[in-house]
């Protein structure tokens, strides 16, 4: 609730307005509308389909939107190579299926991006990656290859990649749902410490215990749209939407491991 | 135990079935009627040792031949996969070129190519070109080589999920930047048996430059069965290339078998 005071003042970092996304003749996201404020954490719910990794993936400007823009910082996103790559640079994504880089240690896949993209020095790269995989519970790990690395610690290492360019937003996309368990809990606990941190973040996910705890704003996600948001208390206690409270009956009666 | 013994037994019963097929093969060979006169057409023992020097000292030229082609093929071939594996549109030209190319040289027979090379040309007889058959030889084991090489390192570059390949743009990489650091380092480390393989056609090619009457291995070998009337130096020149080439043979299954096992390493 103390946050919730600061966050009154704080700025828009990333407005997505009026997303639409086809894929084919299937509309996917249907002029979606959302603006994150500084240190805020929104979660997208909604079933499989409903447009939520969709979504990332286009703020991210990994597919091509079909109408709408984005803003971030203030600053309008135009979609043109060089300028998408500038974009990328300042926002961060995780993927569900981790997509690391085989070839290269943990700590070379944290330090690429700083190095290659940002221009820092080698040193100043590994300087920055060791800290992020610090910080993550990984320092031991820094010279082992993705490979020999559980699922828990390889998603832990693409966090740490997706923070080494200092990114203004960090995109989760259901980045949970490939671990058991076990692993589950290691993770979500690594995003928990990156909100008490002030990270701006976006996050798909099944996790309903997870984004009520950790969420600001949960948005529910149905056909493209965003059909109700509002705080988790809201959202989980007293949905006003009769689609969100279906979606929930049907989450809490079947498990959310079933709806993926 | 009983695995170490049964593994010997095997071994036992490799070694022993081998000889009785090797042999077999002799027998069945020595028995026939001409094989005295064919021993001593092919395979004559003073002829070996006489011819041996001489072969072998040919042979620096195929040596020389395929490590110029093969520093000059492993750069070009990479060049026009790349050329082929662009997608932005303005570089259409580049792709299409890039696809004759590969299209063109793959199709040709060599031998063919290297008339039309090291006899046509020369005879143009266009100022500052140069009229030696070895450096014709290079440039058409050159031009078709890039081609089958390009398809390697192409289908190389193709395995490598695009999964890896958005990861490395998610993160801010150029495309450029995402090809260099992220998709080619994988690839090439795939495409090291199948090239090798390539490489050891490209070896035995060599002696394709004899046409052009470069005094190669098999130049020297043919000179030397036209003096004596002897076919050994042929065999004498065959069992150079072998030399050279089974090894490698070898070591590309090597290869092959260590790349399998770290995919099934990996794929845990």
């Amino acid at each position: 609730m103390a946050r919730e005071a600061t966050k009154q003042a704080a700025a828009p970092v990333l407005e997505l307005r009026g997303i639409s996304k086809r894929y084919g003749r299937a509309l996917v996201l249907d002029k979606i509308d959302l603006t994150l404020t500084e240190h805020e954490v929104v979660c997208l719910i909604g079933a499989s389909g409903s447009g939520k990794s969709t979504l990332l993936r286009c703020a991210d400007l990994l597919e091509p939107i079909d109408g709408g823009g984005i803003v971030l910082d203030g600053q309008p996103v135009r979609a043109d190579d060089r300028d998408a790559d500038t974009t990328r640079r300042q926002l961060g994504i995780v993927f569900q299926g981790f997509s690391l880089f085989p070839h290269l240690t943990a700590l070379e896949n944290v330090a690429l991006a700083p190095r290659v993209a940002l221009g820092l020095t080698a040193a100043a790269a590994e300087k920055r990656a060791r800290a992020l995989l610090k910080q993550l519970g990984l320092a031991a790990k820094a010279n082992a290859y993705p490979d020999s690395l559980s699922g828990g610690q390889q998603q832990r290492v693409a966090i740490a990649r997706a923070l080494a360019t200092e990114p203004k937003v960090l995109l989760l996309d259901e980045i949970t749902s490939a671990l058991d368990p076990v692993l589950v809990a290691d993770v979500l606990e690594a995003l928990r410490a990156l909100a008490k941190g002030g990270m701006t973040m976006l996050i798909a996910t099944h996790e309903m215990a997870f984004a009520a705890d950790v969420a600001d704003r949960i948005c529910y996600l149905e056909g493209g749209r965003i059909v109700e948001q509002g705080s988790p208390e809201k959202i989980f206690g007293a949905p006003r939407d009769a689609r969100t409270r279906a979606f929930l009956r049907r989450v809490r009666s079947v498990g959310a491991s079933a709806l993926r | 135990m009983t695995a170490a013994r049964s593994a010997r037994k095997g071994t036992l019963v490799a070694v022993v079935s081998t000889l009785a097929v090797a042999t077999l093969v002799a027998i069945s060979i020595g028995s026939s009627p001409s094989w005295p006169l064919v021993q001593k057409a092919f395979f004559d023992g003073t002829y070996f040792s006489s011819s041996l020097p001489d072969v072998i000292g040919a042979f620096a030229i195929n040596i020389q031949l395929f490590v110029l082609a093969e520093i000059l093929i492993l750069p070009i071939g990479l060049l026009i996969a790349l050329a082929r594996s662009i997608t932005n549109p303005a570089f259409t030209p580049l792709r299409i070129f890039a696809t004759i190319y590969t299209d063109f040289f793959r199709g040709v027979p060599s031998i063919l190519l290297i008339y039309v090379l090291g006899f046509g040309v020369p005879a143009l007889r266009l100022p500052g070109v140069p009229k030696e058959p070895f450096f014709w030889a290079l440039v058409t084991l050159v031009l078709i080589y890039s081609a089958y090489v390009s398809e390697v390192y192409r289908a190389g570059i193709e395995s490598i999920h695009p999964s890896q390949e958005r990861a490395a743009r998610a993160l801010g990489l150029t495309r450029f930047q995402a090809l260099r650091y992220v998709v080619l380092p994988q690839a090439l480390r795939r495409v090291v048996p199948p090239l090798l393989n390539d490489f050891i056609g490209l070896q035995k090619d060599t002696a394709l430059v004899s046409i052009l009457g470069v005094v190669e291995a098999f130049k020297q070998a043919q000179i030397l069965k036209s003096a004596n009337f002897n076919f050994t130096p042929l065999m004498t020149t065959a069992l150079i290339f072998l030399v050279i080439t089974i090894p490698m043979t070898r070591l590309v299954d090597r290869l092959a078998a260590k790349d399998r096992a770290a995919q099934q390493g990996g794929a845990r």
